[in-house]
C-alpha cells in the first residue's frame, strides 16, 4: 500500500479489470461461448434428428421430402453447421472433463488446449465431409 | 476463515443451490454417454448405404441401431435439457418467466424423446 492512505474526497487510482489499456481478448473466452453457442444449436438440432424418425416412420412419401428439405441448400447448411458444432462441442467437452479430473488448469494448459479443440474440430468436421 | 455452516449442513454438502453437485454429474454422466453413443451415431451414418427410405428402415431395424438410438435419444434428451436450464437459468431473471420456460423446456425435450422413441419402435416392430 502507498503511505497516503486513504485519504477521504481524493480518488485513488487503482487498477481497473479488464486493464482496458492492454486487454486481449483471451482464447479461452471465445471457447467458452462457444460451448454454449453450439450446445443451444445442437439442441436445435435434436429437432432435426426428431423430424428425421418420424419422417421414416411416417412412410416413403414422408421420408422423400424430408430428404429433399435436407439435400437443399439450406438443409444442407444446417446439417453442415450442426455437424461442425456436435465436433466442437464433443472435443470441448472432453476439455471440460479432463478439467473435471484436475488436469490442465493452469493458463498456459489452458491456452494450448484451446487450439488443441479448435484444430481438431476443424479437422474432424473436414474429415467427416470429406472421406466418410 | 471460520465455518459457520452447521454439521449438517456441511454433511450433506448440498450448498446454497440446494442441490449440490447433482446437476453437474448428471451432466458429466450423460456427457460420457453421449461421447459413445454420438460417435457411433455418425459413423453409422457415414456407413449407410444411402439415404433412401429402404436404407434407413433397414438400418433403424437392426435390433443394436435401434437399442442405441433409443439410448441415444434418451441421452441426447436429458443432456440438452440439463443445458438448457442453465441457459435459462442465466438469462431469465424474472421468476414467473424463469420458471415457466423451464417447465416448457423439460415437457419439449420429454416430448421430443418420446415422440422419436416411439418412431423408432414402431420401425423396429413394423
Amino acid at each position: 500500500m502507498n503511505s497516503q492512505g486513504n485519504s477521504p474526497g481524493k480518488r485513488q487510482a487503482r487498477p481497473l479489470s479488464p486493464h482496458l489499456s492492454i486487454y486481449r481478448w483471451p482464447i479461452t473466452m471465445t471457447l467458452s461461448i462457444l460451448h454454449r453457442v453450439t450446445g443451444v444449436a445442437l439442441s436445435l438440432g435434436f429437432l432435426v434428428l426428431v423430424a428425421w424418425f418420424v419422417a421414416a416412420a411416417n412412410g416413403a412419401d414422408a421420408h422423400a421430402r424430408f430428404a429433399d428439405l435436407m439435400q437443399s441448400f439450406g438443409g444442407r447448411t444446417v446439417l453442415a453447421i450442426l455437424s461442425f458444432a456436435f465436433f466442437f462441442h464433443l472435443s470441448n467437452g472432453i476439455r471440460h472433463l479432463a478439467w473435471d479430473l484436475g488436469y490442465g488448469f493452469e493458463i498456459p494448459q489452458a491456452n494450448a488446449s484451446s487450439w488443441v479443440v479448435i484444430v481438431s474440430t476443424i479437422a474432424l468436421t473436414l474429415l467427416y465431409w470429406l472421406v466418410l | 476463515m471460520t465455518d459457520r455452516r452447521t454439521p449438517l449442513a456441511r454433511v450433506l454438502g448440498s450448498g446454497s443451490a440446494k442441490e449440490g453437485t447433482d446437476h453437474w454429474w448428471r451432466q458429466r454422466v450423460s456427457a460420457v454417454a453421449l461421447l459413445g453413443l454420438g460417435i457411433w451415431f455418425l459413423i453409422s451414418l457415414a456407413q449407410l448405404p444411402g439415404f433412401g427410405h429402404d436404407d434407413v428402415l433397414q438400418w433403424i431395424s437392426r435390433p443394436w441401431s435401434a437399442v442405441l438410438l433409443l439410448l441415444l435419444i434418451v441421452s441426447l434428451a436429458y443432456h440438452s435439457d440439463l443445458g438448457i436450464q442453465v441457459v435459462i437459468e442465466d438469462y431469465v431473471h424474472q421468476p414467473f418467466l424463469k420458471i415457466a420456460a423451464l417447465i416448457v423446456v423439460r415437457f419439449l425435450h420429454l416430448l421430443l424423446a418420446a415422440v422419436s422413441g416411439f418412431a423408432i419402435l414402431s420401425i423396429a416392430f413394423r
